[in-house]
């Protein structure tokens, strides 16, 4: 079995190093960023919810996207998976320009994983099935090796004794390491988490970010949107500020904590960091 | 229980009257027991016309169902004409139009036991296609991205995902529905299905006891519509049992 995480290492950490660059010569969109937005808007009816955003991310880098509700953190990387379907402007993800083109959605699915608010595990089928459900009919796996795989990424989430389980006899963290196990299965470039600690009992939010975090190390492309500061701090290679609809702020998280540039993202931190 | 229990010991008890004359359903006697042994032979009509019609309604309902559920205007339209139109034609009169109506029009002659089927079958599919779409749409939508999520296609977002959940929640619906069906179809009697109602009106020209004769087709449907809600809640409960 290819093990793409792992073997994604030492890959993404020089490719991290390259994407700060990237990101400094902004729009120039070279073959080292996976995932290239350029001025992407996106509309509710008449609420704009995306304003004419650009954002590059380099292979292996993990960005953590926060700001108040309501600013498009989530329609932003939902975008990017084509949950939701932008309306203006252009994104690239890895190599593939996102239309509605049935084979190219079948392609950026293949590579983006989704980690959910609410986990949106299936409800009618155990652990193991769940996670064996992509990797059977949708990579062609046959049962005995997606169930290899499956309980490969149990055990990195931690979770392998609950295999025969269904989700509502799960914990909330343990759910939601599910979730991320089901995600893993489909072996993404690239993993998109909406808020995956926002639905959890505080107890519970640690064993998630853990899993998370021990994820970062190995090189898989993350998009995070968290307001978990500490995570963020540990974790992310670039912080991305949102609010209104725009990028307000992007910079290295120790750089944007100590002397936040904007106003509003200064005003977001002291709110977090206090309350 | 209880309820049904007094009922039949009225039954009995007013059967000692002068009005009731028992002796032609009577297991007792040998006609008695040749009349009763006609009467139950319509069941198997009876319950392999319903099964029948029902199992094609299910498939048809849902096919009908899914154009309900899309973006595309078009569908929508296509469902709504469905199941507007098969809904506002009368059982009755949908099994006579298939039966006569239909050979004359396609020149396709049906057997009784098709042309019911198919009355029938049609008849419930738009009541199918509400329940399917009802129990579809009440999925949550985050479990079709979840399904997208992982690249799942359409078909087997609906196959592993979506109506394995909507099944579960709309049994009970499907469950009233074959109920419906079994009573409904004593409607097909009158184009000459020998199911339960016919043969019991047969019986009632030969034999002139149309109360106790009737009665016995009453206590017939009752015993199998018991048999088939205690089936259905069987089902359910197991469902349930399953995902916990």
């Amino acid at each position: 079995m290819p093990d793409l995480l792992g073997n994604a290492n030492s890959e993404g950490l020089r490719n991290k190093a390259a994407g700060h660059h990237i990101y400094a010569g902004r729009g120039d969109k070279t073959a080292m960023s996976i995932i290239s937005m350029q001025n992407v808007s996106k509309f509710f009816g008449d609420f704009q919810a995306l304003k004419d955003v650009s954002l590059n991310v380099a292979q292996g880098e993990r960005v953590v996207v926060c700001g108040p509700s309501g600013s498009g953190k989530s329609t932003l990387i939902r975008c990017i998976n084509r949950l939701e379907v932008h309306d203006a402007g252009e994104i690239i993800v890895d190599g593939t320009v996102l239309t509605d083109k049935p084979e190219d959605l079948e392609k950026i699915r293949g590579t983006v994983g989704m980690v959910f608010q609410q986990f949106n595990l299936f409800p009618h089928l155990k652990v193991i099935d769940n996670l064996c459900l992509g990797p059977r009919r949708v990579l062609g796996l046959s049962e005995e090796d997606a169930r290899a795989r499956a309980m490969t990424y149990l055990e990195r989430v931690q979770i392998p004794d609950q295999a025969d389980k269904f989700p509502r006899q799960l914990s909330g963290g343990q759910q939601q390491r599910v979730a991320i196990a089901r995600s893993l299965c489909m072996e993404p470039r690239i993993l998109l988490f909406d808020e995956p600690t926002s639905a959890l009992d505080p107890e519970m939010i640690a064993e998630v970010l853990e899993v998370m975090t021990e994820l970062a190390s190995s090189g898989i492309t993350m998009i995070v949107v968290t307001h978990e500061m500490g995570f963020a701090r540990r974790v992310a290679d670039r912080m991305v500020f949102m609010d209104r609809g725009e990028i307000v702020e992007v910079g290295a998280p120790e750089d944007v904590f100590t002397a936040p540039k904007s106003k509003r993202f200064g005003a977001f931190i002291k709110q977090i960091l206090n309350h | 229980m209880k309820r049904i229990y007094a009922i039949a010991a009225l039954l009995v008890l007013s059967g000692c009257s002068g009005n009731w004359g028992w002796y032609v359903v009577d297991p007792t006697t040998t006609g008695g027991m040749n009349n009763l042994k006609f009467l139950a032979s319509g069941a198997y009509y009876t319950i392999l016309l319903s099964v029948t019609a029902i199992l094609i309604s299910i498939v048809v309902g849902l096919l009908v169902a899914l154009p309900g559920l899309s973006e595309k205007r078009g569908w929508r339209i296509f469902n709504r004409t469905y199941v507007e139109l098969v809904r506002a034609v009368p059982i009755l009169v949908l099994i006579l139009w298939v039966y006569y109506g239909l050979p004359a029009l396609s020149g396709i002659t049906l057997n009784v036991f098709w042309a019911g089927v198919l009355a029938l079958a049609l008849s419930d599919s738009a009541f199918q296609a509400e329940i399917f779409r009802a129990g579809i749409q009440s999925i949550a939508r985050g479990q079709y991205e979840a399904a997208q999520s992982i690249s799942l296609n359409y078909r087997d977002t609906m196959r592993y995902v979506i109506l394995p959940q909507a099944i579960r929640r709309i049994l009970p619906a499907l469950g009233n529905q074959l109920v419906y069906m079994l009573k409904m179809s004593s409607l097909v009697s009158v184009i000459g299905m020998q199911e339960l109602t016919r043969k019991a009106n047969e019986l009632v020209v030969s034999e002139y006891r149309p109360l106790e004769i009737y009665t016995i087709l009453v206590l017939e449907y009752l015993v199998i519509i018991l048999v088939v809600s205690a089936g259905v809640r069987w089902l359910e409960r197991r469902m349930k049992a399953s995902d916990t």
